[in-house]
């Protein structure tokens, strides 16, 4: 076994040192009862070779989202990832570190989050911003959890535009904390009153930017209405390329941003590891959950970095805590980093450019098809279509012509019959005007 | 001999008297941040143009420059290469973090994980078009219940202390389900410091369990503790004192007897992995970090992934998404209808951690249940060698022998001036990472030391003879070599009280001088 450098006669020295005669004598504190000698029914070790064999096979069995015209979305999108974000994410040094107990010895590591938060703060238009969370649905959980500590109330407004996922999730941490959720309605077309919703009693209201079914909105006036009644706005984004192009939650009065950076630097990895963004206001700072790199200076006065504010913490804090998580998504991270230098003012607001002109150019090409309605008055790079007909049996048969054609809104809404002729379609920079093509004439065809 | 070659040789002389593990004197590398570069115009992309299109943002189209630097492609690979070299990391040197589980992190997974058909398929594409993906997650599912003998994974918490969350909600949720209204939560003193926060964050109240003299959970006290508005007991097996519990079994028909559920913390199964099935110790949950014992990377941080281990009483909690056997193939049950009403309902967007499934079942491949019973053996095995030959040198607390980590405190320091944070530093100039400090705090200065599996026995002998010597030092009274360390790295000791104190979390441009005069 190539992993495990010990040899027998190491092994037998290594038990004399000890002064035992085997290694069972060395899990002798394991009861009896508990010890099995026989080994399990599982396959015994294999060879390099063939575990890439078996694993390529299965790699096989799926249709990679690069292989054909590919137009999903819903909270995670195909980008180009220039070649050098993955090779510098590779190097061991950043790749086989750990987190950075030691600022010493890993001055990389917590200067590149200092950066990543820098660039985080930027993007979003807010004060300050964390060393990253899981993904940006626990993102956007971990924030309602922050409303409630800053504001000490415990109900939460979420907008309809909510990405299911999202307040799934949401759902999940409120039911166990004791936290009331008012989620409206799922829709398309209609403008919500989310202000008459809330109440004394409310600590957030919760919106995404563009909205789950692309649509683009002003919150300032939200804001305001949420600040007037003592409660917090969190602004959620899912696709954070977006804000090269929009108007950034921080310039609408937002307290907190939960987002996704999923889009800059990572792969579409089946949805995970992905990596949330969480920004908000520095009155906040100390209510706020995750990782912090701070700067300060070394012994010589020299400037370095350190992880801070970790009186916040679980390990310090225990139950009384800002949150129970102790990691971020540190490796994403570092590749949201690298993608966002490598883009910078230009690339970042141009990549969006892109991303827009092709959606839009995507809509029309789609809205020629007979029987398709395109729904928003306005979006990013992701919109919603009506179709005369069911949208998973439409994708379904989609892929029987060799297009991926988007996201039926059925497949995160099954309990909403009156949304299963809704199609979420979006369009990045990696779809080529062919592709889009072959999509509108595959519907038409599809559809007739 | 010219000039040339004579500076040469003095270097390489210079070299080889470093006399440090690793060869390097330092690397004293000075890197500016992103934001300090005089860069306006330059890009390290190259974007197509856009074709003519509509405008349809509406009225919220950006206004004004966001502030991002432009760098160029070779200027951020310089960058980023030469942050690089500031960290220490497993693929460098030993890094014996204990209860943290830093081991060769094999290339094989991350090309695995790369293929196109794992990186990129989209979570929400038709189930037809994904299903070796599913197979992935139904495959290393399987792994993991024969593993620990549990008959349910839930596989969608994205890091350990995500996986604790889910186990307590399931626990929680079990309870409410039969109309019960526990709300305290037992935990052990020697359990992880993440424990007490996800008790709370589940709405529970949280009450510690003493260690006794062996460094074990008190069972009298545990017993004593126990009563009918008890929820769960949380403890770590084999415990934060790399010990295992001896009295496991009578804990948890303690606990069972009591009508509680069993939490068992996972972060240190790769001790057992192989040999132990955590289910014959009476666990009804337990979360398995993916990083730890199956060796995905830990990436300066994460990201982790943390699958749950579920008893048949809780399995039906599972949250959602569930991978599920159907009659076209695999198929995802993403919302509560059917075997699924009772789910918790979703812990974050899609499936879970795909890219760490792939590489976790790559390392359980190549392992296979021979090599996996292998790697708790020379787990224990390597730490039990480093307890042996320190014992003599550093104090440790408790009889061995140890599970997969040796644990010392500081009574070896007594009256030197030398703290254990002083030893940790000073490691550093000899070319090793440090061990855990400070943690378990069931001893005082305690130095956790975790070698794994992976590291041989000559890393082993030269650590160990480090760190005698640097025990002889302090006890010879080198007091300030110790208050110095380290010297030989990019920065020597840093503030971590002012940045406290004042936080700094991002760069600002610098006001201009009239500004700030105001």
């Amino acid at each position: 076994m190539r992993y495990l450098p010990l040899t027998e006669a190491e092994r037998r020295e290594m038990l004399v040192a000890i002064g035992v005669p085997s290694v069972d004598a060395l899990f002798r504190d394991v009861p009896k009862a508990a010890w099995r000698d026989e080994p399990f029914d599982l396959p015994p070790h294999q060879g390099e070779l063939e575990v890439e064999r078996a694993l390529a096979r299965l790699a096989a069995q799926n249709v990679p989202a690069g292989s054909v015209p590919s137009f999903l979305g819903a909270g995670a999108y195909r980008h180009h990832v220039p070649a050098t974000v993955d090779h510098i994410i590779q190097r061991g040094e950043f790749m086989t570190s750990y987190t950075p107990y030691q600022p010493e010895v890993t001055q990389g590591t917590l200067q590149y989050l200092f950066e990543f938060q820098t660039q985080v703060a930027l993007i979003t238009g807010m004060d300050v911003a964390n060393a990253s969370m899981y993904d940006g649905a626990s993102a956007t959980a971990e924030a309602v959890m922050m409303a409630n500590r800053v504001t000490r109330r415990s109900r939460a407004v979420l907008s309809g535009g909510l990405h299911p996922h999202y307040r799934e999730t949401t759902e999940t941490n409120a039911r166990f904390a004791g936290v009331t959720i008012v989620a409206a309605d799922p829709h398309p077309e209609a403008d919500e009153d989310l202000a008459a919703l809330i109440d004394d009693k409310t600590s957030c209201v919760v919106v995404q930017n563009p909205d789950f079914f692309g649509r683009i909105r002003d919150y300032s006036a939200l804001a305001a209405a949420a600040h007037a009644k003592g409660a917090l706005l969190v602004v959620v984004v899912s696709e954070i390329v977006s804000l090269g192009a929009i108007t950034p939650p921080g310039e609408m009065g937002a307290d907190i941003v939960a987002a996704e950076g999923q889009s800059i630097g990572n792969p579409l990895t089946f949805g995970g590891p992905h990596v949330g963004l969480f920004a908000t206001r520095d009155k906040y700072v100390r209510q706020m959950p995750g990782r912090l790199v701070g700067q300060t200076v070394d012994a010589d006065g020299r400037r370095g970095w350190v992880l801070t504010l970790s009186t916040r913490e679980q390990h310090i804090r225990r139950e009384k805590a800002t949150s129970n998580i102790c990691t971020n998504s540190g490796l994403c991270a570092l590749a949201f980093t690298i993608h966002m230098s490598l883009l910078g003012e230009i690339g970042f607001t141009g990549l969006a450019e892109i991303n827009h002109a092709h959606a839009s150019l995507l809509a029309e090409k789609l809205e020629s098809v007979p029987g398709v309605t395109v729904l928003n008055d306005s979006f990013f790079n992701e919109f919603t279509m009506a179709l005369p007909k069911p949208a998973a049996d439409v994708v379904e048969a989609l892929v029987g012509h060799g297009v991926l054609a988007g996201v039926p809104v059925s497949r995160l809404y099954p309990d909403r019959p009156e949304l299963k002729n809704l199609l979420l379609v979006a369009a990045t920079e990696t779809n080529t005007e062919a592709d889009m093509d072959t999509f509108a004439a595959k519907l038409q065809e599809v559809l007739r | 001999m010219n000039e040339w070659s004579k500076a040469i040789s003095n270097f390489t002389a210079d070299l080889g008297a470093s006399g440090t593990y690793s060869g390097h004197r330092g690397l004293q590398i000075e890197e500016p941040l992103l934001f300090e570069r005089d860069s306006e115009g330059r890009c390290g992309v190259d974007l197509p143009a856009p074709p003519k299109a509509k405008n349809r943002l509406g009225t919220n189209a950006r206004k004004g420059r966001i502030g991002l630097p432009g760098i160029s492609e070779p200027e951020i690979v310089r960058h980023f290469t030469r942050l690089s070299q500031k960290n220490y990391a497993i693929d460098t040197g030993l890094y014996p973090l204990g209860s943290c589980t830093m081991k060769h992190n094999p290339r094989l997974n991350e090309k695995m994980a790369r293929l196109a058909g794992f990186a990129d398929i989209h979570p929400l594409q038709p189930v037809s078009t994904v299903q070796g993906a599913l197979a992935v997650i139904d495959q290393l599912a399987h792994w993991l219940k024969v593993l620990t003998g549990m008959p349910a994974v839930a596989m969608s918490p994205a890091a350990g202390a995500h996986g604790e969350l889910c186990g307590m909600m399931a626990i929680r949720a079990a309870h409410q389900a039969k109309g019960e209204t526990r709300n305290k939560v037992l935990v052990a003193e020697s359990a992880h410091g993440t424990n007490p926060a996800t008790a709370a964050a589940c709405g529970f109240t949280v009450e510690a369990v003493p260690a006794n003299a062996r460094g074990r959970v008190d069972l009298a006290a545990l017993k004593a503790q126990l009563g009918p508005d008890v929820a769960a007991v949380m403890l770590t097996n084999p415990n934060t004192c790399g010990l295992f519990e001896t009295e496991i079994r009578e804990i948890s028909d303690a606990v069972h007897a009591a009508g509680a559920y069993f939490y068992c913390d996972g972060a240190n199964f790769n001790a057992i992995v192989g040999r132990v099935r955590p289910a014959d110790l009476g666990v009804d949950v337990m979360h398995i970090n993916l990083h730890k014992t199956f060796s995905t990377p830990h990436g300066g941080g994460g990201p982790g992934a943390g699958p749950v281990v579920l008893a048949a009483a809780l399995a039906p909690f599972a949250p959602l998404p569930w991978v599920v056997h159907g009659k076209n193939g695999f198929e995802v049950l993403e919302k509560a209808e059917g075997a699924a009403t009772q789910a918790l309902g979703r812990l974050k967007g899609f499936h879970g951690q795909m890219g760490m499934f792939v590489r976790a079942l790559a390392y359980m491949m190549s392992h296979g249940a021979d090599g996996l019973r292998q790697v708790a053996s020379d787990a224990v095995l390597n730490a039990n060698y480093v307890l042996a030959g320190l014992k003599d040198d550093l104090t440790a607390p408790f009889e061995g022998p140890c599970m997969h980590e040796a644990l010392f405190d500081d009574r070896f320091l007594k009256d030197t001036g030398v703290t254990t944070l002083d030893v940790a530093k000073a490691l550093i100039d000899e070319g090793f990472h440090p061990m855990t400090m400070y943690f378990p705090l069931v001893v005082h200065g305690a130095l956790l030391i975790e070698p794994t599996e992976t590291e041989s026995k000559a890393t082993l002998d030269r650590f160990i003879g480090v760190l005698k010597a640097l025990a002889a030092e302090a006890r010879e009274g080198k007091v300030d070599k110790f208050r110095a360390a380290p010297t030989l790295t990019p920065r020597r000791r840093l503030d971590e009280t002012s940045a406290a104190r004042q936080p700094v979390l991002r760069w600002k441009p610098e006001e201009p001088a009239r500004t700030a005069a105001e």
